[in-house]
C-alpha cells in the first residue's frame, strides 16, 4: 500500500501524456480503402481483433508494398478505453516504414514504451497493460492474414502472460533456476502476474491455457522427483559455492565469487528481459558488503529495477553467499 | 460554462445552509456530549433537533433508533455483523439473502460472512431489472434465514425494489430485513411504517450533507449487537464520540431533502427526462429501465461501440462528470456486478455510462451536457470499428 492507493481513483492520472494525447488526437486513425491501396502499387490487409463484448476490439488496416514486404501505410478503428485507442495509434506509428517480418517483433512492452513521457515513468498504471496487448495481438493477425498462413503458427512460443509477453519456457525456467516455492517469486522474477493477473489462477479477468498456479505445482513435482532420483548420490545441490566463508574472502575472491553468482542466477533472467548489470564496486560498510552495480540495456529505466528486480538480486546474493550483502545501484 | 457535476449517485454537494449550520460546532459549541458540564450539555438542544429531523425524515417511532454512524458502509456492515453473531454464528439461522447487484458495502462484507461459514444467496434481477415479490418468495426458507438484505434503489440503474412489499413478507415469516437506503433517501419517500423494515442505511453525502456520517435506523426490540465497542455513545449501540458537526449537517440535510421530494419528483425529473430525452435522438443509444421504475435522478445509458471509460474521458475534458461502471476502469477489470446482473446486453459491461443530477442541476448545464455527449459520441464513434446498429 502507499499513499495512491489510500487516496485512489488515480487511473487517469496515471496516463502519460503521450497517452492523453494520442487518446484525443490519433494520427493513425481510419480506414485504407482498396482503392487507396492500389494507388500506391500495395496489397491492402484488413485485420480484426477482439470484440465488443470482450471490451476490446480493433481493426487494423495495412497497405503492404508486394514486392517488398514493406508497410506503406497503417490505420486503426478502435472500440476500447483510451489506453487502448492511444497503444493501436502507436502500434500504427512504430510499423509503419518496416517490413511485415520487422512489424512482428514489435510487442505491446515495445508500444508502451513508445508511450512514455519520460523512460523512467511507465505509460500506464499496470492494470491496464492489458489494453494494450490488443495491439500487439493485431499486427500478428494482419500478419498471417498478409502471408496466408495460420496466426498460431506465428507465435514460436506458448505465452502464460500476454501482458509482459512472458513465455511458458520462461517461467519453467525461472522456477528451475532459481529454486522459486510461489508465484508472488515469479512475479518478481519475470513480471509474469503483475498486470491484469488473469495468468496467476483461474477466475481472472479472462480465461487462459496455462496459469503460473498450475505450472509452479507442476515444475515443484518434477523437481522433488528428480531430487528424490538424486537422492543416493548425496548431490551437492545448490548451496553456497564458496569454500571458505563469503567474509573471509579476500577482494579479488570476492568479485569472482559475485560474478560466479550473477552468472548461474541472475543475468541469464535480466538478458531474457533485454537488460544485464555489471558491478562496479565493492565496499565494506561496518561488516556490510555494499555490492554497487549498474543496470544496462533494458533494465537502464525499468521501473522494477530500483525494487523488485533490486530485492531479488539481494535475496540472490544474501542466499547464496552472506547474509551481509547490500545491493546498491548507482 | 463551468465544470457539470452529473455524478450525484457517487456525491454530492454539500447544500450551502448545512456548511453553515454546522459552523459552530468547531469552535463555539466543541463539547462532548457526553460530558456533564456546559460545554457538554449545550450541545444536547441541537443535537435533538438533529435527530427529530433524521426520525421525521424517515418516519421512526420515537422509541426506535437511529443510530449515527461513520457511513453507510459501517451501517450495512453493524447488520451483517450483528445478524452473523446474534443469529448464524450462535447456531439459530444459517442463510442471509442479498441481490446480485449490492452496492460492495453489502455484497463484499456478505462474501466475508460467507468465508467465515455463512451461506448466502444472491437473487437475480427480473426483466425490468428488479428484485421483485416472486424471486424472494423462492429463495426465503422460513426458520433458515437469517437476514434479507435488499437496497431500496440501485445505485447504477437507479431502479427501485419494491421495498414496503417485501419487508411485509420478511415481517410475515419471521425473517429480518434491511434494506440500504442510500440512493432513496432525498430522492423517493423513505417511510419505516409504510416498509415494515428492521434495519435501514443512509449516508449524508449523498443527500448533500457531509461525507464521513450516516446512520442506521434500527426497529425497536430487534435484537442488535453493536460494531464498534466502546463508551456508552448512542445507549451503548455504537461506541466512539460522535461527530457532532456532522451530525447536525446530516440533520438538517436531511430536512431539506425531505422537503424538497417534491421538487426533486416534479423538477429534477424533468430534467432527468430532458436530458435522456435529448439522447434518443443519438445513434446507438439505449437507457436502462422504465423511468417510472427509477429515482427520478439518474440515467444508465449505453452507446453502442463506444467504450464507457473513453466516454467518460471525453466528457471530462468537456468539463462534464459523469460514471461509469466498465470493466476497463475499474482496478480488477471486471465490469461493474450490476452491469452483469442486468445481463441485457453483455455489452453493458463495457458500455455503461452513468449520469445523474441533482436538485442542484439547472437546464442549462443539462443541455450543455447533452450537448457534450453529443460530440463525445461522434468523435468516439469515428474511432469505433463498430457500425450504430
Amino acid at each position: 500500500m502507499a499513499k495512491a492507493d489510500l487516496i485512489g481513483g488515480t487511473l487517469w492520472e496515471s496516463y502519460s501524456r503521450k497517452v492523453n494525447d494520442r487518446m484525443l488526437n490519433p494520427r493513425h486513425l481510419g480506414e485504407i480503402t482498396a482503392e487507396e491501396a492500389a494507388a500506391r502499387g500495395a496489397r491492402l490487409v484488413v485485420a480484426d481483433w477482439g470484440a465488443e463484448v470482450c471490451g476490446d476490439a480493433i481493426r487494423a488496416f495495412w497497405a503492404v508494398d508486394a514486392a517488398t514486404g514493406r508497410i506503406l501505410d497503417a490505420r486503426f478503428k478502435t472500440f476500447g478505453c483510451g489506453t487502448a485507442i492511444a497503444s493501436s495509434d502507436m502500434m500504427c506509428e512504430m510499423i509503419i516504414g518496416t517490413t511485415v517480418d520487422e512489424a512482428m517483433k514489435i510487442t505491446n512492452l515495445d508500444v508502451e514504451r513508445a508511450l512514455r513521457d519520460d523512460e523512467d515513468t511507465a505509460a500506464i498504471p499496470p492494470q491496464k497493460m492489458h489494453c494494450s496487448v490488443m495491439a500487439y495481438d493485431v499486427i500478428r493477425k494482419a500478419a498471417s492474414e498478409y502471408k496466408g498462413i495460420d496466426m498460431d503458427s506465428l507465435e514460436a512460443e506458448e505465452i502464460v502472460c500476454p501482458c509482459a509477453r512472458v513465455s511458458l519456457r520462461t517461467v519453467r525456467d525461472v522456477i528451475r533456476i532459481n529454486d522459486l516455492h510461489t508465484v508472488e517469486e515469479i512475479t518478481r522474477f519475470t513480471k509474469a502476474g503483475a498486470f491484469c493477473k488473469s495468468c496467476i489462477r483461474p477466475g481472472g479477468h479472462e480465461a487462459r491455457r496455462h496459469y503460473l498456479v498450475d505450472i509452479l505445482r507442476d515444475v515443484r513435482a518434477e523437481m522433488d522427483r528428480e531430487a528424490a532420483g538424486r537422492a543416493p548420490t548425496g548431490a551437492a545441490g545448490s548451496g553456497p559455492a564458496a569454500a571458505r566463508p563469503f567474509p573471509e574472502l579476500g577482494l579479488v575472491q570476492k568479485l569472482r565469487a559475485l560474478e560466479r553468482v550473477l552468472d548461474e542466477k541472475v543475468r541469464p533472467n535480466l538478458l531474457r528481459d533485454g537488460g544485464n548489470l555489471e558491478v562496479v564496486d565493492l565496499k565494506d560498510n561496518g561488516g556490510i558488503t555494499e555490492v554497487r552495480i549498474s543496470y544496462s540495456g533494458a533494465c537502464r529505466g525499468c521501473p522494477s529495477a530500483t525494487v523488485g528486480t533490486l530485492s531479488v538480486i539481494e535475496e540472490v546474493l544474501t542466499t547464496e553467499l552472506d547474509p551481509r550483502i547490500r545491493v546498491v545501484p548507482v | 460554462m463551468d465544470r457539470i457535476y452529473l455524478d450525484n449517485n457517487a456525491t454530492t454537494i454539500v447544500d450551502p445552509r448545512v456548511k453553515e449550520a454546522m459552523e459552530p460546532f468547531w469552535c463555539q459549541l466543541y463539547g462532548n456530549p457526553n460530558s456533564l458540564h456546559t460545554f457538554g450539555t449545550e450541545v444536547h438542544p441541537y443535537m435533538r433537533l438533529a435527530f427529530d429531523r433524521l426520525y421525521a425524515g424517515i418516519n421512526a417511532r420515537d422509541n426506535d433508533d437511529v443510530i449515527i454512524t461513520s457511513c453507510a458502509t459501517e451501517s450495512n456492515n453493524a447488520v451483517l455483523s450483528s445478524v452473523w453473531y446474534n443469529l448464524i454464528r450462535a447456531g439459530e439461522r444459517t442463510e442471509i439473502v442479498t441481490t446480485q447487484v449490492e452496492h460492495p458495502a453489502v455484497s463484499n462484507t456478505c462474501r466475508y460472512l460467507e468465508s467465515l461459514g455463512a451461506t448466502v444467496i444472491y437473487l437475480p434481477v427480473n426483466a425490468d431489472g428488479i428484485v421483485d415479490e416472486d424471486i424472494l418468495r423462492a429463495h426465503l426458507h422460513p426458520g433458515r434465514t437469517a437476514l434479507v438484505s435488499i437496497m431500496w434503489a440501485n445505485n447504477e440503474t437507479g431502479l427501485l425494489f419494491p421495498i414496503p412489499r417485501l419487508a411485509a413478507m420478511c415481517r410475515e415469516h419471521g425473517i429480518l430485513f434491511h434494506t440500504d437506503a442510500v440512493q432513496a433517501i432525498g430522492k423517493v419517500p423513505v417511510d419505516v411504517q409504510a416498509a415494515p423494515v428492521d434495519f435501514l442505511s443512509f449516508s449524508a453525502h449523498k443527500f448533500h450533507g457531509p461525507k464521513g456520517v450516516g446512520g442506521l435506523y434500527v426497529r425497536q426490540g430487534v435484537p442488535f449487537t453493536p460494531l464498534l465497542h466502546g463508551g456508552e455513545q448512542m445507549g451503548g449501540r455504537r461506541g466512539g464520540t460522535v461527530n457532532v458537526a456532522f451530525l447536525i449537517g446530516m440533520g438538517l440535510a436531511m430536512n431539506l431533502a425531505v422537503e424538497g421530494l417534491a421538487y426533486e419528483a416534479r423538477e429534477v425529473r424533468r430534467l432527468r427526462d430532458r436530458l435522456e430525452d435529448s439522447l434518443a435522438g443519438l445513434e446507438g443509444v439505449s437507457v436502462i429501465g422504465e423511468r417510472e421504475l427509477r429515482v427520478p435522478n439518474t440515467i444508465l445509458m449505453s452507446v453502442k461501440g463506444v467504450e464507457g471509460e473513453a466516454l467518460i474521458w471525453d466528457l471530462n475534458r468537456q468539463g462534464v462528470a459523469a460514471s461509469t461502471g466498465s470493466a476497463c476502469a475499474s482496478e480488477s477489470l471486471e465490469p461493474n456486478p450490476t452491469f452483469v446482473a442486468m445481463g441485457i446486453n453483455t455489452e453493458l459491461a463495457h458500455t455503461g455510462v452513468r449520469l445523474s443530477l441533482s436538485r442542484f442541476t439547472t437546464e442549462a448545464e443539462v443541455d450543455a451536457a447533452s450537448d457534450a455527449l453529443r460530440v463525445a459520441v461522434s468523435r468516439l464513434r469515428t474511432i469505433s470499428p463498430s457500425p450504430a446498429r
